[in-house]
């Protein structure tokens, strides 16, 4: 049957199993929103703003395991894309973008609202369509989810012309894709396998390091049985929290700038670092050339472009986690607990992470661990980036994976609420809990209309602290408390704004009142913000300086 | 070093544009690189000449191969390969000086496709040596012009012990 680019799009959606699809109408884009009318079984969310689109795609992403798919107009609508791409794209999450462009005979010509959106993203896509006939619109679709969710998976971005999705083809939905160029490999070299067990046979301090790669690899429970069965601590990144109960015997937490003590001295003195979908960002590292220097380096990565970029690896082993993992548990020597399990668990006992409590002033850290509490650590937690988000990584206990929602790679402030909002979409039976910072969500603010409109229960808990705080604290630490343009002393009554959108607001300023008012959230059906006026000065520790070997940590003052 | 790389990619528009920026988006300077067609017409191959250190090169043909429209890279460094360039060069020739130009062209073996009162054009083909030889030998006449392809490279095929 002949159907129009329109129609055609929508038909791939589903044959993708897309049920959800979030984004913001234009001219570009009017007559798929048309076909999109009728439709009954993809459900629109119509975001406030581009940029929250594409989070929102991210984070139901990020939650389900699935691809997340926006779509925006051409120009501007793309434009607004693009942080939210960019997101995608530093922690590895799969998310199709569909973008409206002017006419193909338009193209080049500075028409109403064109931007070149394919030449814009080309570095922070994993890959890019133009399309430029509608004959070949489904084809392409079906390489975008393909592209998007396989291998290291990254946001792939559809541009389409607005005549592509008006004229009319026969539809025919391709059985399968065939890329010459792009043949993921999943398993890993077994002679590269048999290399990483004799390692460890040989190891007498060697440390598990796990990534985002874990989680978007589905390998959790084959990297517990590695742990358990070789007595190996892990630590996990930012982007792995969740990967590993962090309330496991051998796990060390999080490593790195605001990482524990002990997994950071574990890196430092480890003979065999073995990092599995780990990428050795610098916030990991700290100066790299004092970075774990006694170690050998496994790196397990399904990118062989991570291998080595940054740490020169002794036994790489390009796959998928969860296949090398598999393959590594069956031959690995089971392990006992040494002497390095000792000196470890001595290590956890003396530097547990730590926060000064207060009875008169609300500290972020207690709010973290009462939000811990009272969801009995099931939330799904989402951050905004800055102070809020690292006490969000040290003071919540993740223990399964796709529960902690964060830009890691590229930090943006303003992720969070919108992140929260697809996961809640992608989960809804669950609690999910938006752990910001008061400038961060600020910055999509607007998406409270979305919570309300689609009666999404999302909790936000604002660490509010009046200040651009990680900055703030930089600034403190290291520039002299020169506090250049990092108070956010005009600030809205976060309370009086959550009403105005026909959202609950709860102001909390006293910490006996913090426990009720989050049990108040939860117990509310709808949304809700909660307002936390913190202690305005209150600092993440510990913490490396940029540029200092990551066991060089600063404590607070006791 | 320098490194030549052979690079079959799609032939499609825009594979260019994603080649070149994994080399300017590293700051990068690529020598030369050419494109056209193989015997294959949805293929085309790219010779890119640079210059770096092995190990940021090794990134680099990573990155390169992990372009969804790349199928295949070939780092022809330290391998057994021809290569050859095309040189057109227009030299400053009064009819006094055409025949010592004549003299050298043809020690080159290469060829006068242009001639005026003034200049002559000459086409050259042949390895970086060579090229840069003949051009070295037709400056003092004065230079007016020069266009060079860049260079193609193809890998020997005989690989035996000569
Ligand atoms: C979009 C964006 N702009 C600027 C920054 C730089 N930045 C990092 S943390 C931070 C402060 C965040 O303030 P807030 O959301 O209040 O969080 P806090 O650190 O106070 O918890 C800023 C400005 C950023 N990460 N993202
Ligand atoms: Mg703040």
């Amino acid at each position: 049957m002949e159907l129009t680019g329109a129609e055609i799009l929508i038909e791939c959606l589903k044959k993708e199993g897309v049920n959800t699809l979030f984004g913001i109408p234009g001219g570009a884009v009017i007559a798929i929103f048309d076909a999109l009318y009728d439709e009954k079984q993809i459900r629109f969310i119509l975001t406030r703003h581009e940029q929250a689109a594409a989070h929102a795609a991210d984070g139901y992403a990020r939650a389900s395991g699935r691809v997340g798919v926006c779509i925006a107009t051409s120009g501007p609508g793309a434009t607004n894309l693009v942080t939210g791409i960019a997101t995608a794209h530093m922690d590895s999450v799969p998310i199709v973008a569909f973008t409206g462009q002017v006419g193909t005979a338009m193209i080049g010509s500075d028409a109403f609202q064109e931007a070149d959106i394919i030449g814009i993203t080309r570095p922070i896509t994993k890959h890019s369509y133009l399309v430029k006939d509608t004959s070949e619109l489904a084809r392409t679709v079906k390489e975008a989810f393909y592209i998007a969710s396989t291998g290291r998976p990254g946001p792939v971005l559809i541009d389409l012309p607005t005549d592509v999705t008006k004229a009319k083809v026969e539809f025919v939905y391709p059985q399968k894709v065939n890329i010459r160029g792009y043949r993921p490999k999943y398993e890993g070299h077994p002679q590269q396998i048999k290399r990483v067990a004799q390692a460890i046979r040989e190891a007498k301090r060697p440390v598990i390091c796990a990534g985002g790669g874990v989680i978007s690899s589905g390998a959790t429970k084959e990297l517990r049985e590695l742990a358990e069965k070789t007595n190996i601590p892990v630590t996990t990144t930012l982007m792995g929290l969740g990967a590993f109960r962090s309330d496991h015997p051998l796990s060390l937490g999080m490593p790195g700038m605001h990482g524990t003590r002990y997994a950071n001295n574990a890196i430092m003195e480890s003979d065999l670092l073995i990092a599995i979908g780990a990428r050795f960002d610098d916030r990991v590292t700290g100066k790299l050339d004092a970075f774990a220097p006694s170690a050998q380096i496994v790196h397990i990565d399904i990118d062989p472009t991570a291998i080595s970029k940054n740490v020169a690896v002794d036994i790489p082993v390009v796959g998928d986690a969860k296949q090398v993992l598999k393959e590594l548990n069956r031959i690995v020597d089971p392990k006992g607990q040494s002497e390095w399990n000792e000196k470890i668990k001595q290590w956890k006992k003396q530097d547990t992470l730590s926060y000064e409590a207060s009875s008169t002033v609300i500290k972020p850290q207690y709010v973290i661990e009462q939000i811990y509490e009272v969801t009995k650590g099931k939330a799904i937690v989402t951050t905004e980036v800055g102070q809020n988000q690292m006490w969000a990584a040290q003071f919540y206990k993740y223990s399964r994976p796709r529960t902690f929602i964060s830009s890691g790679g590229l930090g943006t402030m303003g992720y969070g609420f919108p992140a929260a909002i697809g996961a809640q979409i992608a989960r809804p039976e669950d609690t999910v809990f938006d752990i910001a910072g008061d400038g961060s969500f600020q910055m999509n603010i607007q998406e409270l209309a979305t919570v309300v409109q689609y009666q999404l229960p999302v909790k936000v808990a604002i660490m509010n602290n009046r200040y651009l705080g990680m900055v703030r604290q930089w600034q403190e630490l290291f520039f002299n408390k020169r506090y250049s343009a990092t108070s956010l002393e005009v600030a809205p009554d976060f309370v009086k704004v959550a009403e105005a959108y026909g959202v609950k607001g709860i102001r909390v300023t006293h910490p006996k009142d913090v426990r009720d008012s989050i049990q108040e959230a939860l117990a509310t059906e709808g949304p809700v913000v909660l307002d936390f006026h913190i202690a305005p000065e209150e600092k993440v520790f510990p913490m490396v300086p940029a540029g200092k070997a990551i066991n060089e940590m600063i404590e607070r003052m006791a | 070093m320098k490194h030549t790389i052979s690079v079959m990619v799609e032939n499609h528009f825009g594979v260019l544009a994603r080649v070149s920026s994994l080399f300017s988006g590293r700051g990068f300077n690529i020598d030369s690189l050419t494109v056209g067609e193989t015997e294959d017409p949805t293929i085309s191959r790219m010779t890119i000449v640079v210059e770096g250190d092995d190990r940021i090169l090794e990134q680099v043909t990573k990155q390169l191969n992990k372009l969804i429209d790349v199928i295949k890279v070939i780092d022809m460094t330290g391998e057994n390969f021809v290569e050859r360039e095309l040189l057109l060069i227009k030299v400053a020739a009064t009819p006094a000086m055409r025949s010592e130009i004549m003299q050298i062209v043809n020690i080159f073996r290469a060829k006068i496709v242009d001639i005026s009162f003034n200049s002559l054009t000459v086409e050259a083909t042949g390895g970086k040596a060579k090229i840069d030889a003949i051009i070295g030998m037709l400056r003092p006449f004065g230079i007016k012009e020069i266009a060079r392809t860049g260079r193609v490279a193809m890998l020997r095929e005989f690989r035996g012990k000569v």
